[in-house]
Order: C-alpha cells, then structure tokens, then sequence
C-alpha cells in the first residue's frame, strides 16, 4: 500500500480530497439564484445610429432593420433592432468598470481564484427574445447567478462552469428578452510535454570524483592532506597551503542557509518556476549551492537550519538538496 | 422587398446555403466596437498576446449577430428569430475565413430549428441552434 509522508494511504489522501470538494461545492451553491447587483440601464434608448453600426459591420442586409417602407410591410410593422443584438444596448462602453466591488459575483469569483480557478472561458450563450425591441425603447438588464456546475475536467483544464442568467426589460417593466452565459473558470491544464532532463553538470578530471560519490547516495567534502582544510567545489590545489595532496570526508548532512535567491527569467524547461536557489552553510564550514525540496519561495529565511538530502535526478545525475527543518 | 422564405416550402433535412465570412481586422475591431465591447483582446493585438491570446479575437456578440444574419440570409425579413444558442469553440482570428453551414433539424407549425455551423481553419468556431417562426 501506498504511503504519503504524512502518513496517510493513498486512498486516504483521496478521500480528503473528495471531501474538501464537496464542501467547496456546497460553498459555491451558497450563490445559486443571488442577483448580482442593481438592475442595469441601458446608456441610450435602441437607436438607428447604433444598430446602423452593426448591420453594416457584419454585413446584414435584411431592411427591416433600417429600411422604414420595408419595415411597414413586415410583421413588425416598424423598424426593429436585429434581435441578436439584445447584449450591445446594455454593454457599458469604453469606461472601465471597477472589479473591487463586493458583491456575491465578486466573491464568488474571489472563493474560485482561491481554489487556482484563475483563466475564464466563455463557453456558451443562449438567448431567447420575448419581443423584438424598436427605436425608443428604454432597455435595463438584470443579472442572477443562475447555476454552478461541480468541478470539471475539460481540455482547457479544471474548473466550475458558472452560468449567469441576464433578463432584458423595457421602461414598462416587461421583459423583452433573457440570456443565458456560460463560463468556465479553471485551472490552467498543466503542460503534457516532459520535462527535459536537468542541464548536466560540466564535469572534468577535478570534480567527477564528487559526483560519482553523489550517484551512489553520498555527499562529499575535499579535505587537504597537508593542512586538513575542507573545501568545496572540488578543485586541485588548496587555497590555504598549495597542496594538491587530498581526500575527502563525507557530510553529515546539516546545515543553513547562508543566502538564496529565486529565479524568474530566464526560464530553462527542465525546472519549475519561481526556482529558489540556496547557498547552504555545512555544519563542517564549508558552502554549497543546491535547490531547496517541498519549499516554497515564502518558506526560505537566511539562517533557517536544513538538512541535506541526495536525489537521483535522472540516470547519470543525483545532486544534494536542501529540506527544511521544521 | 426581398420576399420571406414560407414554412410551406421548408423540411426538415433541408441545407441552408453556405457563407464564407473573410475574417479581417476591421471586420473584428469594427464589430467589437459596433456591440460597445471595448476588451483589449477584441483590439489590440499586443494585449491580446501578452493575454495569452494568439491576436485579437472576434467577440460573442459578433458571433450571435452573424448566427442571427445567417437565418434571414435565408429566410428573409419577415423570419422571426425566437432563440439563438451559441456553443463556442476555436478562437475567429483575423485573416482566417469562418464558414458557415446549416440544415433544419425540426419543424413546429411555422417554427424551424436550425442548426448552425461556423467553422474556420482551427475548427468549429461555434455551433449554433436557432429557433425561427418562418412566414
């Protein structure tokens, strides 16, 4: 059977997992059926200018739409706006629309975000007209949550479809119109492609020796053979009295960190971003460059004490990595 | 005036002639703007990319606007469009050409059922029903 570090089984952890779905689930249903904000006016009543605008733009000859003879002869018996054209009177133009409000759309959004929902995806718009609008018309809109799926799986990746329902009503208080818009928020898919393999290290005569030793599971430390000093990365004349005589101890494996920083740019494909990297103090005085493990940049803090741990990168590579101690 | 298509002379199975859309630029922004939809990704080709978009794309309305033009293309003035649902699918970028299909899947009385298909070079850019009351 399977064993996470916590000491869970696999099954266990799937559990929770399940569960904590289903509570988020239950949250989100909290805002089913919550209208969000104050009903929406229309900036202009429906007029010839705009629908004029679109016609021509998408190339719609029907002349019902501008031509007032033909209209007179249609059903309609005067001009009417394309009924497609429903969302356009109530959009609200160039003026950017503020995103701190605080109302139920906003904090869902926010309990999403909070979940990695991040990217949002249209994915469906149903539209059903109650009556053609006309020029003069005084049109307002407003908008409920009307439904929030369990999460998904889909090609684009993990998330809930949000739908929102809009009804479009005239100056008297009947509705003309309503819509139906479908979202995605999800979670980006993670990238199928594998990661290449670590860059490897450029190894000569002087430090293969050190990473032969790593391959097998062991950190070592080059100690001079004429005055005892260890020193690290491996070179072949010691610093201190000229040496070239050596040998080496091995780690035991503690220490903290001295400094690190966390790489952005540039971005090499074999590891993953935001990518900290340690200068770590060994107890036996010596410094070493690795990579922290189940860390994240928030957790590092100079002088944290870690313990060194080596992993098998892939075939012919294992490095030392940093945990930090708790 | 045009003469509308009469429910009489319509069956289920029965195509609606194609329409080939040459997806400009103007044709994009201009549409954008004429539905008052001002998102940079309907406009401005370097916010769109740094958005993670290829370049700018058509918007929704644009698209059910179009769904809308397609049926009375064929069905004439007096055609009155009682519903369009739109599922949406591959991005429309400019330079592209978005062809549209569509057949009558149901007829009601007067009222047909049209199913709708906008495809360009990536796929299926959206697939449409739309409920029409026929003359």
């Amino acid at each position: 059977m399977a064993i996470t570090r916590e000491g869970m089984t696999v099954s266990q952890v799937q559990q929770e997992l399940d569960a904590d779905k289903r509570v988020f689930y239950e949250q989100l249903q909290g805002f089913v059926g919550l209208q969000i904000g104050p009903p929406q006016p229309a900036p202009d009543e429906v007029n010839i200018p705009m629908i004029r605008h679109l016609v021509e733009a998408v190339g719609d000859e029907n002349p019902i739409y501008l031509d007032e003879t033909a209209a007179r002869a249609s059903r309609h018996s005067e001009i009417v706006a394309p009924p497609t054209m429903l969302q356009a009177w109530v959009m609200h133009g160039i003026t950017p629309r503020s995103n701190e409000g605080d109302g139920p759309y906003e904090q869902m959004n926010r309990l999403l975000f909070s979940k990695g929902f991040t990217s949002v995806v249209a994915t469906n718009c149903e539209q059903v007209y109650d009556r053609y609008v006309k020029p003069g018309d005084r049109l307002s809109m407003t908008t409920t949550i009307d439904s929030i799926s369990e999460e998904k799986t889909t090609g684009l990746g993990t998330g809930h479809f949000v739908t929102t329902r809009q009804d479009y009503w005239d100056a008297n208080g009947n509705r003309v119109g309503s819509m139906l818009f479908r979202i995605i928020r999800f979670r980006p898919a993670a990238k199928s492609k594998p990661k290449p393999p670590r860059p490897a290290p450029a190894t000569t005569h002087d430090n293969s020796w050190w990473f032969d030793a790593l391959k097998e599971g062991k950190l070592l430390i080059q100690r001079c053979k004429g005055c005892g000093e260890l020193r690290n990365p491996p070179h072949p004349m010691c610093a201190s009295c000229r040496s070239t005589e050596w040998d080496s101890i091995e780690a035991k494996g503690t220490g903290s960190i001295h400094s690190y920083v966390v790489t952005h740019y540039p971005v090499v494909p074999s590891f993953d971003y935001p990518l900290p990297i340690l200068l770590v103090d060994l107890d036996e005085g010596v410094r070493m460059v690795m990579n922290p493990i189940d860390a994240t940049p928030e957790d590092l803090q100079i002088g944290r004490k870690v313990t060194v741990e080596v992993h098998k990168c892939d075939a012919d590579l294992s490095l030392p990595f940093a945990r930090l101690a708790k | 005036m045009k003469t509308s298509l009469s429910h009489s002379k319509v069956k289920v199975g029965d195509q609606l002639p194609g329409l080939d859309i040459p997806l400009t630029r103007t044709l994009i922004v201009a549409t954008a703007i004429a539905t008052r939809d001002y998102q940079e990704v309907h406009h401005d080709p370097g916010l769109a990319v740094e958005r993670g978009s290829k370049d700018i794309i058509m918007n929704i309305l644009t698209t059910n606007s179009f769904v809308g033009r397609y049926v009375t293309d064929w069905a004439g003035p007096d055609a009155l469009i009682k519903s369009v649902k739109v599922r949406l699918g591959a991005p429309n970028y400019p330079g592209d050409t978005m062809k549209m299909t569509g057949s009558v899947t149901a007829m009601e009385g007067k009222v047909a059922t049209i199913a709708i298909r906008g495809a360009n070079a990536l796929g299926d850019h959206v697939n449409a029903t739309v409920e029409v009351e026929l003359s």
